[in-house]
């Protein structure tokens, strides 16, 4: 049963690739709207893969899935569009359309929802701006720098108003100046209510966000550090 | 032709974003499509005008009988072509006959027997009288067996064919080859749609980063499909129209040869304005030919993919 606020629930999710150990056991945890997260752990924990799963790229091996409050599990393939689309995602290698412009990219997901091009010239414009990337909007991803890239895919993410945010390693390819400037933006969408959570292994991050939960994976299992897993949450400080 | 394709996508498409890079897909597709079309074109040309003349041919020759007076004897052989005129005069179902005249008999059979002559200026040898008759319908063998009845008490010599018999072999023949050439038009259309199926599978392995990509935004597999699906389709509009007119050369040049002989494809009515609406609509069959392929193969490939 859905629980009030409830964006996802986990119950006993196992993750295995092909027929090796699994990489994900035993996750059981609900995040709720509204709540910024941080999902941490070192290199191999698994974190990539709990977003994946998060971002519907992947089937768990057990367990179940309610996103939305729709099991994702045995939903029909054909409606997981619809539940994609309330999902913004930031890859840890952006995954940029190469042959697409800043424009393009970021007006992707209007474009496959069905938007008309007359209401996407404006939004589109006005996040690019947002993100300080105006002079750029024709500019393909080849062309743009490492910082651009990642805004472009934040940008992107954002545009479509998701209610999660899910973002891989946001701040690994860009200097300390721009990590923060990028904190500050998901703060930003946080406070206009998406749920956002941010893959990381940068500690320092996290003290740069003091009302975020935290969810830490060791070897594909899940601690609790914060409290961010219990129901009913604990409510921030 | 690449850049063909290109202006018609970017004239019917519009200001629609392309989410694959087109030029990938494009390559030697619109060529492969063009050859398709061509020898598609030509084999249905060539079923179609064999088609029409087994048809014109039937038409004349199914009502035809041949009366062939064996008698060796000059005069009488003469008395009895009189007689089975009249004969034949007087019977219903008759539309005409015609006695070949003995100089035409000499100039069919000089090839084979020379032109040796006898005291009347004829040949050495006694030659059958011929006559043709033309029947209101079919020349069935109750029909033959009739006639025969009329004529054997007034030229007891008589033999009488029906012409569609003897020319049975060649019929015979020319359907085989008209069915062979819709069996070439069977096959091309398979090679077509094998052809496109093996581009878009190596497109989506191209594109399948991409692909990826706008499943994870919320794209949904028709619209993955649609891109293709729109993209094979310029390439062989493209194509088919190159095809087609490299078609209509060869058709017509081969049909002023075959005029030359005496058995035009076009100007004795072989192709008629049917006929080139069939041949044109080929580049439009294997347009949606190609079309329907790639998004069937497309769709059947993305329900592997989550």
């Amino acid at each position: 049963m859905k629980a009030d606020g409830e964006i996802t629930h986990f119950d006993n999710v196992g993750l295995r690739y092909s027929t090796d150990r699994e990489v994900l056991s035993d996750l059981s945890f609900t995040l709720y709207s509204g709540r910024f997260y941080f999902l941490t752990g070192a290199s191999g924990a698994g974190k990539t893969s709990l977003l994946k799963l998060l971002y519907l790229a992947q089937r768990p091996s057990r367990g179940m899935i309610r996103m939305f409050g729709t099991d994702a599990i045995t939903m029909p393939r054909s409606r997981l569009p619809q539940l994609r689309r309330r999902i913004g995602v930031v890859f840890q290698d952006f995954r940029l359309v190469p042959h697409l412009s800043a424009f393009d990219n970021v007006a992707l997901p209007l474009r496959v929802a069905g938007h008309q091009e007359r209401d996407i010239a404006g939004p589109v414009s006005d996040i690019l701006e947002w993100v300080g990337l105006a002079d750029r909007v024709d500019a393909r991803p080849a062309t743009l720098s490492g910082g651009e890239q990642q805004r472009v895919a934040i940008a992107r993410a954002v545009i479509g108003q998701p209610a999660i945010l899910v973002a891989d390693e946001p701040t690994g390819n860009v200097d300390p100046d721009m990590a923060l400037k990028l904190l500050r933006l998901f703060e930003m969408l946080n406070r206009q209510g998406t749920t956002v959570v941010v893959a990381t292994h940068d500690l320092d991050l996290l003290r740069k966000v003091p009302d975020s939960l935290i969810m830490r994976l060791d070897k594909g299992r899940l601690s609790d550090p914060t409290g961010a897993l219990r129901y009913p949450p604990r409510a921030p400080a | 032709m690449n850049a063909l394709s290109g202006r018609l996508r970017s004239v019917v498409a519009g200001s629609d974003v392309q989410l694959f890079p087109q030029a990938r897909m494009s390559g030697p597709m619109p060529w492969v499509i063009a050859i398709m079309v061509a020898m598609t074109a030509i084999a249905l040309a060539g079923g179609l005008a064999l088609g029409n003349a087994i048809f014109a041919a039937k038409a004349e020759i199914d009502g035809g009988v041949t009366v062939q007076l064996l008698e060796p004897r000059a005069d009488v052989r003469d008395s009895q072509a009189r007689a089975a005129a009249t004969a034949l005069g007087a019977m219903q179902g008759v539309r005409g006959f015609r006695q070949v005249p003995q100089a035409e008999v000499d100039a069919l059979i000089e090839p084979w027997l020379g032109t040796g002559t006898d005291d009347d200026g004829g040949l050495a040898i006694p030659v059958p009288a011929l006559i043709d008759v033309r029947l209101d319908g079919p020349a069935s063998p109750d029909r033959l067996a009739a006639i025969e009845r009329a004529l054997r008490p007034v030229a007891p010599s008589a033999r009488i064919d029906a012409q569609s018999n003897w020319l049975k072999p060649v019929f015979d023949a020319m359907v085989s080859l008209q069915v062979l050439s819709i069996a070439l038009v069977a096959l091309l259309a398979g090679a077509l749609a094998a052809a496109v199926l093996l581009a878009s599978r190596s497109a989506l392995g191209t594109h399948r980063e991409v692909i990826e990509i706008i499943h994870l935004l919320g794209g949904t597999d028709n619209q993955v499909a649609r891109e293709f699906q729109r993209s094979i389709g310029f390439d062989a509009a493209g194509g088919g129209a190159l095809g087609l007119g490299l078609a209509l050369v060869v058709i017509l040049s081969l049909a002023r040869r075959f005029d030359g002989l005496g058995a035009g494809l076009v100007d004795n009515g072989a192709l008629v304005w049917t006929d080139w609406l069939l041949i044109a609509a080929v580049p439009v069959m294997a347009t949606l030919l190609a079309m329907m392929t790639a998004r069937l193969t497309v769709l059947h490939a993305l329900r592997k993919m989550l």
